[in-house]
């Protein structure tokens, strides 16, 4: 009988076997693509083109230590060290700077949507100039009220017709309706089993350290069309059921206080970031990645809405909303925001959110400074006395509680 | 009732400071050594509060660390940040308090108390040196003159010049065109508090200000900050001698408390 293979080791094969994909595809001569990671998946899925996505290989980059040699690359090239870290290390590997710690495949197209933020504008302009290769591009405005509007809807329709235009070109292949629905049933299974496994975080004591997520985001990013992530999630949704069940957890330490952990993780600085959380039994059951891609869609109407939510393309009330949601449903004591310098438009907005949170959770929040790729904007010394401060606040909360 | 001595030390960034309390109420012996982390400072300074008080380690019921360098101090019994400390020793001192602001040598904090002396919130700077008291010591080097003496000099000042809140090393280059231009030292030293006002001013009001508003670290030594603060903030600010030793102060505090649970 043949030994059944835990999810996590389904999701990691699955990020893979994307990349794995891309090289397969390249080799045989066909055209490979660079895609942010909330660019409409489906089109290039239902035409069977083989993409890779940057931000997921800049993160993998920084996680493996490679960040601020790829940055410093870019930085000689002339980008500012004020510029995203994942765009300086995209735009260095795409300069032809190695990086053996993620390498993929140079691409020969670009798919674009600016929902995520507009600096990827000019960060696939750029890698656009440098290889003299065609930009499929989506532009999402910003979303200045809770509801996406009709002429939002058919604004991004008629590039998403075009986008799907240029990529039969690209692939000389013509699109095929069954398989693109087929692809958009795959798209809504997946988040609707991603959804599924982020709600297990609101048990206590949860079944899983929060911190997990951060590793299987990359199959949402880059592989939500895919049948066998729907399948992969879902089997780690029956995963947690049972450790809910038989009162395990991935969370290997005391559950003292829950957090929502705002914003990308330090990818160069995970070990350091997660050492004062779980010495003082601080587990993340909370990150706005669980509402930002866990959408789901009927029509194509509803497609386009669906890609006007992201966490730098919806408003502030949205932005509150889902966070609050996520923090009530999965009973957070308190909060960490982090500042993260590599993302101005997520960071701006954060002093007016941890106002809200104050007044609306009545939960202590407490901010620090980092980046989610460049190792040099964090100081673990003056991030410990941070935590150590929530721990010491939710504590004084709990003592009150207590006493009533 | 027998004498229960508690013994709380602050191991700064820039200083080291320890303090022996009586029964969790009184101060038996303090110390200060303008040496912090990673140097003799702490030593000397808990040998200098013994001495003070002609104790011995094993007469103190429980000793408890604080501040930047506190996870270096293997043998107490207990550490805290230095946040707790702070908001424990300004409430000791002021029963009234709800807001606090430490500026030490390398932070910035502002602190929310509860009437029930609990801290509630807390926002601290960011990664910059900028409204620390490193930014300070820069400017006092620049200008040539002692960061002890800049409270004097501020209070002196006739005209209102500003210098960039931004960057230490920015705000450097601007105190040193200053000083090319003939600008009266006391002015760039009321420029320069202003600067350091601002910054933490932002930071207050971040987590909201209500009075009484308590200043300590060792910042609160310099009154051109603090008068600066309390134009910045249209606050008064409260000042206790102690205020460079609340840390200490609320650290033996909470090892009272602790020895006592």
């Amino acid at each position: 009988m043949s030994e059944k293979i835990p999810a996590k080791i389904r999701l990691r094969s699955i990020v893979d076997k994307v990349y794995q994909n891309a090289w397969d595809a390249k080799e045989r001569g066909e055209p490979v693509g660079w895609s942010s990671s909330k660019f409409p998946a489906e089109i290039a899925e239902a035409l069977g083109l083989a993409v890779c996505y940057p931000e997921n290989q800049a993160a993998a980059i920084s996680a493996k230590h490679g960040g601020q040699r790829m940055c410093e690359h870019a930085e000689a090239l002339g980008y500012d060290n004020d510029i995203c870290g994942y765009a300086r290390i995209s735009m260095a590997y795409a300069a032809g700077f190695e990086a053996e710690e993620k390498a993929m495949p140079q691409p020969d197209f670009l798919l674009c949507c600016n929902n995520i933020c507009n600096c990827m504008t000019k960060w696939y302009e750029n890698i656009a100039r440098m290889h003299d290769i065609p930009l499929v591009m989506i532009d999402v405005p910003y979303n200045n009220t809770v509801e996406v509007g009709d002429d939002y809807v058919q604004y991004i329709r008629g590039q998403f017709d075009d986008a799907i235009k240029q990529l039969e070109e690209i692939s000389g292949r013509k699109m095929n309706e069954k398989k693109f629905e087929e692809v958009c049933a795959n798209s809504n299974r997946t988040a609707k089993a991603w959804l599924k496994v982020c709600s297990y975080l609101q048990y206590k004591p949860s079944p899983f350290a929060g911190f997990d997520l951060f590793n299987h985001m990359a199959v949402v990013v880059t592989a939500r069309c895919k049948l066998e992530s729907a399948l992969a999630f879902e089997a780690l949704a029956e995963e947690l059921q049972e450790n809910v069940k038989n009162n395990h957890s991935t969370w290997k330490y005391e559950e003292k206080h829950r957090i929502m952990f705002e914003g990308i993780p330090c990818w160069p600085q995970l070990q350091p970031l997660f050492k004062p959380l779980k010495e003082n039994g601080m587990n993340t059951t909370a990150v706005v990645y669980a509402p930002a891609f866990g959408f789901a869609y009927s029509n194509l109407d509803e497609l386009m809405k669906a890609y006007c939510k992201a966490p730098n393309s919806v408003c502030l009330e949205t932005g509150v909303d889902w966070r609050e949601g996520i923090c009530r449903e999965n009973k957070v004591d308190g909060i960490l925001v982090h500042y993260n310098r590599s993302c101005k438009p997520w960071s701006g907005y954060m002093p007016e959110m941890e106002r809200r949170f104050r007044k609306d959770l009545g939960v202590p929040v407490v901010s620090f400074d980092g980046d989610q790729a460049d190792p040099r904007n964090f100081s673990e010394a003056q991030y410990n006395t941070r935590v150590e401060g929530l721990y010491e606040v939710m504590e004084e909360y709990k003592a009150k509680k207590e006493a009533k | 009732m027998s004498e229960i001595f508690t013994m709380g030390i602050d191991v700064g960034s820039t200083s080291s400071k320890c303090i022996i309390l009586k029964n969790g109420k009184e101060i038996v012996s303090k110390s200060m050594i303008p040496v912090g982390a990673g140097t003799s400072g702490p030593r000397r300074v808990v040998e200098a509060v013994l001495r003070e008080s002609k104790l011995s380690i094993e007469d103190l019921s429980y000793i408890l660390a604080t501040g930047y360098g506190r996870h270096m101090m293997d043998w107490v019994h207990s550490e805290m940040s230095e946040l707790s400390c702070h908001a424990k020793a300004a409430y000791f001192l002021y029963p009234n308090v709800r807001t606090v602001i430490d500026i030490g040598g390398q932070d910035a904090k502002v602190l929310r108390i509860s009437p029930q002396g609990m801290l509630t919130n807390f926002a601290m700077n960011d990664k910059c040196a900028a409204g620390t008291g490193r930014f300070l010591d820069v400017m006092a080097r620049v200008i040539e003159v002692e960061v002890d003496d800049l409270g004097v000099l501020s209070a002196q000042s006739t005209n209102v010049i500003n210098i960039s809140s931004t960057c230490t090393v920015f705000a450097e280059s601007e105190v040193i065109s200053q000083l090319a231009q003939n600008t009266h030292i006391n002015d760039i030293v009321r420029g320069i508090h202003r600067s350091v006002a601002g910054r933490v001013a932002g930071l207050a009001k971040r987590v909201g200000v209500e009075d009484d508003v308590v200043m300590t670290g060792g910042v609160a030594k310099n009154n051109g900050v603090v008068v600066a603060l309390e134009e910045e903030l249209y606050k008064k600010i409260h000042v206790s001698p102690l205020a460079q030793y609340a840390g200490a102060l609320g650290a033996a505090l909470y090892a009272f408390d602790k020895r006592e649970s």
